[in-house]
């Protein structure tokens, strides 16, 4: 079946050498409410560095239509009677292609009527601008020098972010100062992702060239992954006869043979049909983590049936793994560590008040949690951005691990704690090596078929009556013997 | 790599078994699931020994309830000395032997002294499954003390030494001698350093000692030479073990005894899943001697004599 796959369909066996291309999928929600509905999304077009292969959309009963107004582009969806929870589709396929350059005009300048009034916003944000105005040279050192002021003057910046976004003001008083901008929508692409969401940017024009400028940062330019999702001064989404709107974008990383990618642009879900392809990109973006987990099993069956590492509770080394996919992995050690560390100490003194097991397990439960509040406090406020995801750890899996080794503590002694501790995190560790693989991904999400070789391994492992590897040690006095 | 090599073929030639053919070829084939509870609670087990005419320490009592343990731990007051078991407990986790009351507390075979409280509260443990397989719910077993028969002390520092036979479709196959030590902290568990003495089936003799999988010659406390160990009412207790083995009908089974001063040969307790330090004990592996019992025809036919003559005859 795998064969077959590679065969017929020419999916690559290794990722890399073909083309990437971007499965983008916006996700419109919103509540009708039993009156004619109009929902219209703006969407990208061929922009620099990405070339738009194909767009699909998924909407059951809805009238659907691309509009081109001036040179915006819009999904329109429509239908004449909706009610309750609705949900649609809209999926891009962009291309990479790093040499591919579009150039873009120049939005008229607008004249912004709140810096005329004489209220304290327009002066202080007018006081701002002149002095960036004093320290720049053209349109692109004043963009940088005036998010550098309201970095600067924290207090005037946050007294005129209550009235409305930096990225807005930013535009205004560049548009006050005769420079050409505007506020683009930013969707950052990482493979596997769901629920991202738009990030807006500043585009600033110099005659015929253009910057982006990351309005908290200062940053200039994109980086390799971020597309312009909404750049013509538009809102993103517009909807008629709902409430409750929201967009949500799904992202996925695929890998291409160039020839299929430039012949194939229109049905390239005939040619993938049957597979986790033809899924909607979200729950896809969901599968490439969960066809992951086999890989960890296995890793875990190996190192106990062949190995004969002792690891704390069975599958915790890859709930630990698929963690430290989230967090990265020294963050992820280092919080794993911290959270043991402290709750085995807390678990010490809650043995001292002789519970019932599930009382204790819940009390353990309840304190890992406080433990990660404040990690997370803690670490956000010493601007550890890595600290705030080791909330991303299955917390009762934690807790039990806790509950274990403190009983293996009491009854073992701290060796064997650091045994089973240790071996836990070395097959977490070599699980997480696997996981994170660009092949073994690659493999893994676009060779369905190789779930059943994993099956049959760890069936035939099942079997396995030689001897483990750590026996060979143990039982080293028998074999010398003679 | 190579040296790895050359110790798998040595560990293949001397027939040991290992951890995954034991739990695929021999636990799995030959213990029924179903059978698992009569020797994991100890309770049962100990109720199908009586039943079965096998002797084992008296029992004083059994809790069951958090609301028992006051009681309970009023009336052991007036006892000289007991030893508190969870039901469920493996690996004699959870173990607490008392040698007599005292002022205000209790006087731990180890010598340490705790209040009336610490007893309490370790009750309160074993009810909670602390020490349980999986931490299911348990009981608390009291039994009366075992003293050490007079031609083994001197073998055991602190605690009773016990002997651990390895019974395979009813025949005795290995035997071993486990002596707690200071080194032990008064546990018979080899991987916590006690003392395993390989026993020879055929006359009871010792053939090896070991301690942390190291050959030694003397106790490592009480200094008696271990070479010269041999375990007395040898017939006895392999007769004691092929009839536990029967009332269990499991067909690889672990049985602990113990000589006691006035029972004589007494159960301890039962293991479905033995561990495999009793080849280390023995200098040799359990493998050739399981075949040789496997290639018996029909062995549960044969009568208990006929089993124990064998086994004589052949390890």
């Amino acid at each position: 079946m795998t064969w077959l796959r590679h065969k017929t369909h020419d999916v690559p066996w290794l990722p890399g050498e073909k083309r990437q291309v971007w499965s983008v999928e916006a996700r419109v929600e919103f509540e009708a409410q039993g009156e004619p509905v109009k929902v219209s999304l703006a969407v990208p077009q061929t922009q620099t560095r990405f070339e738009r292969l194909a767009e699909y959309t998924a909407s059951p009963g809805y009238g659907l239509a691309f509009v081109e107004n001036g040179r915006e582009r819009r999904a329109e969806w429509s239908i004449r009677n909706a009610d309750g929870p609705q949900t649609l589709y809209y999926r891009l396929d962009l291309l990479v292609d790093p040499s591919l350059t579009v150039a873009d005009t120049a939005p008229p300048l607008e004249a912004p009527s709140n810096l005329f009034d004489d209220s304290p916003h327009a002066t202080s944000a007018l006081h701002m601008l002149d002095s960036a105005v004093e320290r720049s040279a053209d349109n692109f050192t004043l963009a940088r020098e005036l998010i550098l002021e309201f970095n600067l003057q924290k207090q005037s910046a946050g007294f005129l972010e209550q009235r409305q976004a930096r990225s807005r003001w930013l535009k205004q008083l560049l548009n006050y100062a005769q420079v050409p901008a505007r506020e683009v929508k930013v969707l950052t692409l990482e493979d596997g992702r769901r629920r991202q969401r738009l990030q807006t940017y500043l585009q600033v024009f110099q005659g015929e060239r253009y910057q982006l400028f990351d309005p908290r940062s200062g940053r200039v330019g994109l980086s390799p992954n971020q597309v312009m999702w909404e750049y013509r001064s538009g809102s993103v989404l517009e909807l008629i006869g709902g409430s409750q709107s929201d967009v949500s974008f799904s992202i996925i990383n695929q890998e291409i043979p160039v020839s299929q990618g430039l012949e194939k642009e229109g049905d390239h879900f005939s040619l993938l049909e049957f597979s986790i392809h033809s899924l909607p990109v979200e729950e896809q973006a969901l599968f490439k983590g969960i066809l992951l987990v086999p890989v960890g099993v296995l890793v875990v069956v190996l190192m106990r049936v062949l190995v004969g590492l002792r690891t704390s509770g069975t599958f915790m080394p890859v709930l630990i793994a698929l963690s430290f996919i989230q967090t990265s992995l020294l963050t992820g050690l280092a919080g794993f560590l911290l959270i043991v560390g402290v709750g085995l100490v807390i678990r010490s003194y809650l043995s001292h008040l002789s519970l019932l097991l599930v009382a204790r397990i819940s009390a353990v439960i309840i304190s890992v949690i406080a433990m990660v509040a404040v990690f997370t406090v803690i670490a956000y406020e010493l601007g550890l951005n890595e600290g705030m995801k080791i909330t991303l750890f299955p917390m009762i899996i934690l807790s039990w691990t806790i509950e274990r080794m403190s009983i293996l503590w009491e009854e073992e002694g701290p060796h064997e704690v650091f045994v089973q501790g240790g071996g836990s995190l070395l097959v977490a560790l070599i699980a997480y090596l696997l996981m994170t693989n660009d092949i073994v991904r690659h493999l893994t999400f676009n060779f369905i078929g190789l779930q059943l070789v994993f099956m049959a391994l760890v069936l035939l492992l099942g079997g396995y009556t030689g001897y483990r590897l750590l026996e060979l040690r143990r039982f080293s006095v028998l074999g010398k013997g003679d | 790599m190579l040296n790895l090599l050359r110790e798998l073929k040595d560990l293949r030639k001397k027939g040991v078994l290992g951890m995954n053919r034991r739990n695929i070829s021999y636990i799995g084939r030959y213990n029924e699931r179903r059978l698992y509870p009569l020797v994991d609670n100890k309770l049962t087990s100990k109720r199908l020994a009586i039943e079965a005419g096998v002797s084992v320490p008296e029992l004083l009592g059994v809790v069951t309830s958090q609301h028992g343990i006051a009681t309970t731990e009023l009336a052991l007051r007036e006892q000289s000395g007991f030893c508190l078991k969870p039901a469920k407990g493996s690996g004699g986790k959870g173990i607490m032997v008392i040698r007599r009351g005292t002022e205000g507390g209790y006087l731990r075979s180890n010598g340490q002294v705790i209040s009336p409280e610490d007893l309490r509260r370790h009750m309160s443990n074993i009810l909670a499954g602390l020490f349980s397989l999986g931490g299911a719910p348990d009981q608390v077993l009291v039994e009366a003390l075992l003293e050490c028969d007079p031609s083994l002390t001197g073998y055991s520092h602190e605690g009773v030494p016990d002997l651990r036979l390895i019974v395979f479709q009813g025949v005795p196959v290995m035997a071993m001698m486990r002596l707690a030590c200071a080194a032990s902290h008064g546990k018979a568990n080899l991987h916590q350093g006690a003392v395993g003495v390989g026993i020879s089936i055929a006359d009871g003799r010792a053939v090896l000692a070991v301690q942390k999988d190291a050959p030694i010659k003397r106790h490592p406390d009480t200094g008696m030479d271990l070479r010269d160990l041999q375990v007395p009412r040898w017939q006895e207790m392999l007769e004691l073990g092929c009839n536990c083995a029967d009332m269990t009908g499991l067909g690889y089974l672990g049985v602990d005894l113990v000589l006691d001063k006035t029972l004589g040969p007494a159960l301890l307790e039962l293991n479905a899943r033995p561990g495999l330090s009793i080849q280390i004990a023995n200098g040799t592996g359990l493998l050739p001697r399981l075949r040789e019992v496997e290639a018996l025809r029909n062995p549960a036919r044969l009568s208990v004599t006929e089993r124990i003559a064998f086994a004589q005859a052949h390890f």
